[in-house]
C-alpha cells in the first residue's frame, strides 16, 4: 500500500490517545457522563484500529481470540462478585454500602469496580465480534 | 434454611439469586474447554434454581407478597424484583422444565451441536433462562425489556444452531419479528414513562390513573404500542409468522425448552400488565379491548389447528398447535372471570408440560429415525414402544382427554366461559378438540396402524437419558391432570389476584 | 403563533416518527438481508431519541448536586437508552452474522431468492457443516 507509513504513525500516535481517553471516560464516569460501556467501546475502536493498520495476526498475537473469549466472561463474574460480596455480608444484591463505612466512598468504590467489569466484557466482546467477521472473510 | 456466613439468609435473597446464578453460571460456562464440565454444571444450576422457584412459591403461599430492591434502593426508585403467587408459578414451570430436559441434552446436545461448541451453547442456554426467569421476577417495565432482549438474543442463537440451513433464515426472521416486538413493547414503556414519570409497575398503575385524564391520547398510544408488542413475542394469531419454523429447524434440545417455556413468560407478562396495571388503573369497557381478544384467540385456535392437520411434519405440526393453545390461554383472558383465568393459567403450566412432554418424544423421533416427517416413520410405535406411549398421552392431552392435564384447563375455560354467558365460546372450544383430534389422530394411526416401514426396521429405543426426561414428563401430565390440588389450586389463587385489581 | 408553538414544543416527537416509519418501511418493503437490518437500527433508534429528547431540559446540567447548578436533566432515560443501545449493537451483530452464515449457506442475501432454494428443497434441507 502507498501510504502505509502514513496509516501507521498517525496510528501510533492516535492509538495511545484513544486508550488514555478511554481512561479518562472510564474513571471520571462517576462525576460526568461516561463511564465503561463508553470506554470499553473505545478501548475496543483502538485494538480494531491497530488491527486494520498493522493486520489482524499481529494484532492476535498479541490479544489472541481465545484471550478475548475467556475475558469477556471474565467481566461479567467481576461485576456478579460486587454484587455477591453484598449479598454475603446480609445486604441485597449490588448493595454498594458494605464496601466502605462511608457511603459515598462505598458507592465510589463500587461503581468503578462494576465498570472495571463492564470495561473488560465490553471491549472483549467487541473485538471478539470483530475477530469473528475478520475470521469468516478469510 | 442454612445461614452460608453471618447476615446471609438464603432465603431473603432468591428473588435475586434467581436471575443471578444462572447469569453467573452461563458466564462461567463460557470460560470452559470441556463438554462434560459446562453439562454438569448447567445440570446442577438448572435443579438448583427449580429448588429456588419452590422455596420462592412455598414462601409466597405461606408470608403473601415478597418485595426485594436491588442495589438497596427502595422502589419506586430503584429496581423491585417482587413475587407473588403469579409469578411464583411462572418460575416453577420454566425452572422445572430447564431442569428437567437437562439430561435429555446429554445427547441431543451431542448430536445437534459441533463438539467444540458445547460451552457456549450451555451459555446460551443458561443466558436464555435467565432472561425467562428475569422477565417474570421483574417489577420494572424496563427491566422486563432487558430480560426480555436477553433472552431473545439467546434464543436466536439456539435456534440459528441448528443443524439444517434453513435454521438460518428462520433465525433471522424471528430477530427481525422478536426485535420489532420488543422495540414497540419499549415504545410504549417510554410514553408511558413520559405520562407517569415511573417505571415501577405497581407505581405506574398508581399513577395511570390520573395520567389518563390529562393524557388520555398518550397513555392509550402506549397501552396499544405495549400490547402489540407483546403480542409480537406470544405469537398471538395474526403475529405468530415466525413460530412455527422457528421450532422446526432449531436443534430438537432448544425446540422443547423454547416451546414449554418462552411464549409462556411472554403470556405471563401480558397477564401482568392487562390485570395488574392497566386493568387496575383504567377501564376498558369503552374500548372493544375484550372482544379484539376474542376474536383474535378464537382465530388463532381454528386457523392454527387447521394448518396442523395439513402438516406432514411433525415438529411443525406441534409448532402450529402451540399457536393454537396460545389461543385458548388468551381465550380465558377474554373471558376474564374466575374459572376462565384460572383456565388461561392453568393452561399456560399445562401447555408447557404437555408440549415439553411432545417435543421431547418427537426429539427422540428425530434423534433415532433421522426424520419427523409422518410419510417416513409409519409402524413406529412397534420400535419405539414408550416413545410412541409418551406421545400418545401427551397428544391425548393436548385434545383435551379426561385424566389428562388438557382436560382441566379446558374444563375451566368451558366453565368460564359459560358463567360468563359466552355459550358459543364453550362450543367452538369443544368443536376445536375435535380438530386437535384429527391432527393428534394423523400421527397415532401412522404410527401404530401401518405397516413398519423400511427405514425404521433398525430403529430402537433412545438412550435412557432421553427417555427418562419423557417418561418424567409424561407422569407428570397424567398426574396433574388427575390431582388438581396443587395446579388448580394455585391457579384459582393467581386467578383471583389478578382480577382482584382489575377495574370494570 | 399556536402552530408555531405546537411545532417548536413536539418536533422531537415527528422526528421520531418519521425515523420509525421509515424503519419499520425499510425492514417490510426491501428483500436484502442487510438492508432489513439498517432498517432495523433506525427503527430502534426512533426509541432513543424518544427518550432522551424526553427527558433533556434545555440548560440542563448532568444531575451532580452543587451550588453552581439549579436545572438538571433527568439522567434515567439516559441510562436506560444507554442499556437499549447496547442491546441495539448485540441485535446488529448477531443479525449480520446471520447474515454472513445465510451468505455462505445459500449463496444470496436476497430474501426472495433464498425462500425460493427454500422452496426447492424444503424436504431435504441441505445440512450446514461446521458451526462456529
Amino acid at each position: 500500500m502507498k501510504f502505509e507509513a502514513i496509516f501507521r504513525v498517525v496510528a501510533k500516535i492516535l492509538i495511545p490517545l484513544i486508550v488514555l481517553f478511554a481512561f479518562y471516560v472510564h474513571f471520571h464516569g462517576d462525576f460526568s457522563p461516561g463511564g465503561g460501556f463508553q470506554a470499553g467501546v473505545m478501548i475496543a475502536a483502538a485494538a480494531i484500529l491497530y488491527a486494520v493498520v498493522f493486520g489482524v495476526d499481529e494484532a492476535q498475537s498479541i490479544l489472541s481470540q481465545r484471550a478475548v473469549a475467556f475475558l469477556a466472561p471474565f467481566g461479567v463474574l467481576l461485576y456478579a462478585a460486587v454484587g455477591l460480596c453484598a449479598l454475603l455480608s446480609g445486604k441485597n444484591f449490588l448493595d454498594y454500602t458494605v464496601l466502605a463505612h462511608h457511603s459515598k466512598h462505598a458507592h465510589h468504590i463500587g461503581i468503578l469496580l462494576i465498570e472495571i467489569g463492564v470495561i473488560i466484557t465490553v471491549s472483549c466482546t467487541m473485538i471478539a465480534i470483530f475477530y469473528a467477521f475478520v475470521d469468516r472473510s478469510r | 434454611m442454612s445461614a452460608i456466613e453471618e447476615g446471609f439468609v438464603l432465603k431473603e435473597h432468591l428473588p435475586a439469586l434467581i436471575v443471578v446464578v444462572p447469569m453467573v453460571v452461563a458466564a462461567a460456562v463460557a470460560m470452559t474447554r470441556n463438554n462434560r464440565v459446562a453439562w454438569a454444571a448447567s445440570t446442577i444450576v438448572t435443579w438448583a434454581l427449580f429448588v429456588f422457584s419452590a422455596m420462592l412459591l412455598a414462601e409466597v403461599t405461606n408470608v403473601g407478597e415478597i418485595s426485594y430492591s436491588l442495589g438497596g434502593w427502595p422502589p419506586p426508585y430503584g429496581i423491585e424484583y417482587r413475587v407473588d403467587i403469579v409469578n411464583a408459578l411462572i418460575l416453577m414451570l420454566v425452572s422445572g422444565i430447564g431442569a428437567v430436559v437437562m439430561p435429555y441434552a446429554l445427547r441431543a446436545v451431542d448430536k445437534d451441536i459441533h463438539a467444540g461448541m458445547h460451552p457456549w451453547f450451555y451459555c446460551t442456554y443458561l443466558l436464555c433462562l435467565c432472561g425467562l426467569l428475569g422477565m417474570t421476577v421483574t417489577g420494572d417495565a424496563f427491566n422486563i425489556f432487558v430480560f426480555m432482549e436477553i433472552s431473545s438474543l439467546a434464543t436466536y442463537v439456539l435456534i440459528a444452531l441448528g443443524r439444517r440451513r434453513e435454521a438460518l433464515l428462520s433465525a433471522y426472521q424471528y430477530l427481525v419479528m422478536g426485535t420489532i416486538g420488543a422495540t414497540l413493547y419499549v415504545i410504549g414503556v417510554g410514553l408511558l414513562y413520559i405520562v407517569t414519570g415511573s417505571l415501577n409497575l405497581s407505581d405506574i398503575a398508581g399513577r395511570l390513573g390520573p395520567a389518563m385524564s390529562d393524557h388520555s391520547r398518550s397513555v392509550m398510544a402506549g397501552i396499544a404500542f405495549i400490547f402489540t408488542g407483546l403480542s409480537l413475542k406470544l405469537a398471538l394469531f395474526p403475529l405468530h409468522f415466525w413460530l412455527p419454523n422457528a421450532y422446526a429447524f432449531a436443534p430438537s434440545f432448544a425446540t422443547i425448552f423454547l416451546a414449554a417455556t418462552a411464549t409462556k413468560v411472554a403470556i405471563y407478562v401480558f397477564l401482568r400488565l392487562y390485570f395488574s396495571v392497566f386493568g387496575a388503573a383504567i377501564s376498558f369497557s369503552q374500548f372493544p379491548v375484550v372482544e379484539v381478544i376474542l376474536v383474535l384467540s378464537l382465530a388463532a385456535i381454528f386457523t392454527a389447528s387447521f394448518l396442523a392437520i395439513y402438516e406432514d411434519s411433525i415438529v411443525r405440526m406441534l409448532a402450529y398447535s402451540s399457536v393454537a393453545q396460545i389461543g385458548y390461554i388468551t381465550l380465558g383472558v377474554a373471558i376474564a372471570n374466575k374459572a376462565g383465568l384460572t383456565g388461561s393459567i392453568v393452561h399456560l403450566v399445562n401447555h408447557g408440560l404437555m408440549k415439553a412432554l411432545l417435543f421431547a418424544a418427537v426429539g427422540a423421533i428425530i434423534f433415532r429415525v433421522g426424520t419427523d416427517k409422518l410419510s417416513k416413520i409409519s409402524g413406529l410405535g412397534f420400535k419405539m414402544p414408550v416413545t410412541t406411549a409418551a406421545f400418545v398421552v401427551g397428544g391425548l392431552s393436548i385434545i383435551g382427554v379426561p385424566s389428562t392435564v388438557g382436560f382441566v384447563s379446558k374444563w375451566y375455560l368451558g366453565v368460564g366461559a359459560v358463567n360468563a354467558g359466552l355459550w358459543p365460546v364453550t362450543l367452538a372450544i369443544m368443536v376445536s378438540s375435535l380438530l386437535a383430534v384429527l391432527y393428534i389422530g394423523r400421527v397415532i394411526e401412522v404410527v401404530y396402524f401401518n405397516p413398519v416401514c423400511e427405514r425404521c426396521v433398525k430403529v430402537k429405543e433412545p438412550p435412557l437419558s432421553m427417555l427418562a426426561p419423557i417418561i418424567l414428563l409424561a407422569i407428570a401430565t397424567v398426574y396433574f391432570g388427575l390431582d388438581t390440588s396443587f395446579t388448580g389450586d394455585i391457579a384459582i389463587k393467581a386467578a383471583e389476584q389478578l382480577l382482584e385489581g382489575l377495574k370494570q | 403563533m399556536q402552530v408555531f408553538e405546537i411545532v417548536a414544543s413536539y418536533y422531537n416527537y415527528a422526528i421520531t416518527i418519521f425515523l420509525m416509519l421509515s424503519g419499520l418501511y425499510i425492514v417490510i418493503a426491501h428483500g436484502n438481508l442487510v438492508k432489513k437490518l439498517i432498517g432495523l437500527a433506525l427503527f430502534q433508534t426512533a426509541v432513543y431519541l424518544l427518550y432522551i429528547s424526553s427527558a433533556k431540559i434545555i440548560g440542563g446540567s448532568a444531575p451532580i448536586i452543587d451550588e453552581r447548578f439549579a436545572v438538571y436533566s433527568n439522567p434515567l432515560p439516559h441510562v436506560l437508552i444507554l442499556t437499549a443501545i447496547v442491546v441495539g449493537v448485540g441485535t446488529l451483530a448477531l443479525g449480520l452474522a446471520l447474515v454472513i452464515r445465510i451468505h455462505e449457506a445459500y449463496g444470496t442475501i436476497e430474501e426472495d431468492e433464498i425462500l425460493k432454494d427454500m422452496d426447492k428443497s424444503e424436504y431435504c434441507g441441505r445440512k450446514v457443516e461446521g458451526h462456529q
